[in-house]
């Protein structure tokens, strides 16, 4: 199972591995496939591993476009 | 986005009935000129979910887009066979431990499922949620050997790359892998040639595209004409991917989508990526319901053979006849029926007494369509 | 089926046919046949029975002890009556440390006057190593009716209240079992509800404390026995923010994650507002939400649907085998 919701890396250990915050509950998470990553980055993590940065101009971009087409609809 | 935003507020944007309806209005919009209803297939057990569990399936429909479940859950995907052998295994042989997801324990075979079956004496079923968990497992228990049978798509199998090599690194000798490993590109290509299903177009799987990016679908718009959008797991997200691909289909021009690109890029984890590429090589490997698709499953590379518990073990793969009588997973898998219309479902075949795996999986869709919905609602 | 699954236990469908078939049919008499909460027995008196194997027994926000007290207490409030007298009868496993045992007991105590009952009577069982897990309690409560509840006099219109965040007992019974390399604020809402007693005096038809299942099994409990569909909005159902997160990672349902001091009220519109204001004054249920409504228009009868935060409507189906056994 996916987990959609990006959670936030509080801490990175030395061995490799970083505690992601979701909401006050962390995980461990290993951030061997993402050795870019560094505390304060949104991650996705799946089956224990961090896979993916969230990029957050992306995500303030989708934002934007719901409100636009907010906007073209109730220009209809 | 301030900076105190978190992603709790993110997300329920993501949710909220304002951005759906406003969505589903512009779908709508766009496929009005079209005259006719669309069926886009989505190939991801956590979309079918969020399809569900959030009511938007029959919002859809209503907008005259009918979703259609692919091979999108590696649980129900991985043949009975594998179960067997394993099954045969760990009764048969003492101190081993079998550790593997959950849902994995409940699969329905002719020889039952790992759940139901008595280990041998020392032997036991573990479950575990990280294959890093069953590697620890190793370390801990020196006296046994540790098997992970592990299910995944690209979103697992790096994961469990990183864990073989470091198995290897530390010596680890008694752990071994068993793996499903399914890769997405090919089932879709299977599934076009096949030519049984009428789709119009695909939502791809969200994680998995971290993993491969979107340069891996390129081959359906290129060769099948065929449109598709690279979808995130919120409703939202999945609505924009059918925007785009309603868009896609109005404009005639078929093409890979991102609408989720907070999180997929063109080229994917490409760390993750070489990753896989060191330590498995492709096979022709066999799905259920879609039987041998060239290239489509992963196993290790010769020079890590010493983990292969197929080699190790000696594992026998024997295909049979699909278990049981009447079962149609194969059929839902393919997307060629709904779960309803299997003649099991909701009578012989429930979540209390799966029949077949894709009423046993989280991601199954037998097992999400009894769970969420309401026109079946059964007594 | 020839042997007894962990299934049976669970709370879902399973459990539900094997009392109809196994232990109705057999015992059958006018008392056990409401299958409520509690029996009601001449005198005004109201009899419950309920026995703990919660595993671990120390979890955050409580343990055993509390658990087997007020489990056994909120079984008597939401059948109408005032808890007065319990029987605890224990199930040793040889070898439990004594300071533990002692810790449960104090529990067991501190809970009692808390809630204001009486241990009147009980057992106490030492059985060999591994016979049992460390130890399980059984409980049973007595309590003086002050009112009953009155499904039937339940109406289109009327609204559904749930009296706090709900799934905080389960999700701190499956973290403390220490399997997800997760930490987490999450402690278990474990508490009496004797507080909600008045309610029944304040035009409260119908009380069902929250267990396993979660929310969505009572709701879909409740809507078997009635006439009309229960709708409730996702929206308003309380949660509270570690385990909107913890849900997240984990995957799961939290409409389907066990309470232990969380409850469901139906009443009559305007009552339902009094009440609401009654429960928002005390600070254990200050989160306390009107959530839903009987329905009249929308779904048909024996459906409890859900209108999702997206504003899709699903089906709420009772809990199925899937999640962890072994949470009270």
């Amino acid at each position: 199972m996916c987990l959609a919701v990006p959670g936030k890396i509080i801490s990175i250990e030395p061995n490799g591995t970083g505690k992601v915050d979701y909401m006050g509950t962390t995980v461990v998470a290993n951030l061997s496939l993402l050795p870019e990553a560094k505390v304060g980055d949104w991650v996705i993590v799946h089956a224990g591993f961090a896979i993916s940065r969230l990029d957050r101009q992306e995500a303030r971009r989708t934002l934007r476009l719901f409100k636009q087409l907010e906007k073209l609809n109730s220009s209809d | 986005m301030t900076r105190r935003e978190t992603s709790a507020e993110l997300f329920e944007r993501f949710r909220s009935n304002l951005t759906i309806r406003t969505l589903l209005k512009a779908i709508q919009r766009e496929i009005k000129p079209l005259n006719r209803s669309l069926r886009i297939m989505e190939v991801c057990g956590t979309h079918t979910m969020t399809l569900h569990r959030s009511g938007l399936k029959p919002l859809l429909r209503e907008t005259g887009v009918e979703m259609v479940s692919g091979p999108g859950c590696p649980v129900c995907i991985t043949p009975d066979f594998y179960h067997e052998a394993i099954i045969d295994l760990v009764t048969s042989r003492r101190n081993i431990v079998v550790a593997t997801f959950g849902d994995m324990t409940r699969v329905p075979t002719r020889k039952g499922s790992l759940q139901t079956t008595v280990p041998a004496a020392g032997s036991e079923i573990k479950i575990v949620y990280s294959p890093e968990e069953a590697q620890e497992l190793a370390r801990n228990r020196p006296d046994s050997e540790v098997i992970f049978f592990g299910a995944g798509f690209e979103t697992t199998i790096p994961a469990i790359a990183f864990t073989v090599r470091q198995a290897a690194s530390e010596g680890l000798k008694n752990f071994s892998l068993l793996g499903a490993l399914w890769l997405i590109p090919p089932a879709i290509e299977a599934i076009l040639q096949s030519g049984e299903v009428t789709i119009d177009g695909f939502i791809y799987p969200g994680h998995v595209s971290a993993i491969i990016g979107q340069q891996a679908y390129e081959f359906v718009a290129e060769k099948y004409g065929l449109p598709g959008a690279i979808a995130g797991f919120e409703p939202a997200d999945i609505l924009l991917g059918l925007l785009s691909v309603v868009r896609q289909i109005r404009q005639g021009q078929p093409t890979v989508a991102n609408e989720y690109r907070r999180v997929v890029t063109f080229n994917g984890n490409q760390k993750a990526r070489q990753l896989m590429a060191e330590m498995f090589e492709p096979f022709e490997a066999t799905w259920r319901g879609l039987g041998p698709i060239k290239n489509s499953g992963l196993r290790l590379k010769k020079e890590w053979q010493s983990f292969e518990a197929r080699e190790k073990f000696r594992l026998r793969f024997e295909a049979g006849r699909p278990h049981p009588a009447g079962c149609r997973c194969g059929e839902v898998l393919k997307g060629l029926i709904d779960p309803v219309e299997c003649p099991l479902f909701a009578r012989s075949c429930h979540p209390d007494h799966p029949l077949g795996p894709c009423m046993v999986s989280y991601e199954g869709a037998c097992l999400i369509e009894y769970k969420y919905s309401s026109g079946a609602k059964r007594k | 089926m020839k042997q007894i699954s962990l299934e049976i236990g669970s709370g879902g469908r399973l459990m539900q046919e094997f009392i109809r078939d196994k232990i109705v049919r057999v015992f059958n008499n006018r008392y056990l046949k409401p299958l409520h909460d509690a029996a009601f027995l001449p005198e005004g008196l109201a009899l419950t029975t309920d026995s703990y194997t919660v595993d671990p027994i120390f979890f955050p926000g409580g343990d055993i002890g509390s658990l087997c007290v007020n489990g056994t207490v909120n079984d008597l409030v939401v059948s109408g009556a005032r808890p007065e007298f319990l029987s605890l009868a224990l199930i040793i496993e040889e070898g439990i440390d004594m300071p533990d045992l002692e810790k449960i007991l104090l529990s067991i105590k501190k809970a009692a006057t808390r809630s204001g009952v009486k241990i009147v009577t009980g057992d106490t069982k030492v059985v060999p190593r591994g016979q049992a897990d460390r130890i399980y309690i059984n409980t049973a409560g007595v309590g003086r009716l002050i009112s009953r509840p009155q499904p039937e006099r339940i109406n289109p219109g009327d609204k559904i209240i749930v009296t706090g965040p709900v799934g905080e007992h389960g999700l701190a019974i499956m973290l403390a079992r220490n399997n997800f390399r997760m930490s987490s604020k999450v402690r278990s809402d474990c508490a009496p509800l004797t507080f909600l007693l008045p309610l029944w005096k304040k035009g409260a038809l119908w009380m069902r404390d929250i267990t396993r299942g979660g929310l969505a099994t009572v709701l879909s409990e409740l809507a078997d026995r009635l006439k009309h569909p229960l709708l409730v909005e996702e929206e308003k159902i309380p949660l509270s923010r570690a385990i909107r997160g913890a849900v997240e990672i984990l995957g799961i349902d939290p409409l389907y994650l066990a309470c232990e001091g969380r409850a469901l009220i139906v009443a009559g519109e305007k009552e339902a507002a009094q009440i609401l204001k009654y429960l928002k004054k005390n600070p254990a249920s200050r989160q306390a939400a009107i959530i839903g409504e009987v329905q009249d228009r929308i779904g048909r009868p024996g459906e409890a649907l859900l209108r999702t935060r997206s504003g899709g409507l699903r089906l709420l189906e009772p809990l199925t085998s899937e999640l962890l056994p072994r949470i009270c």
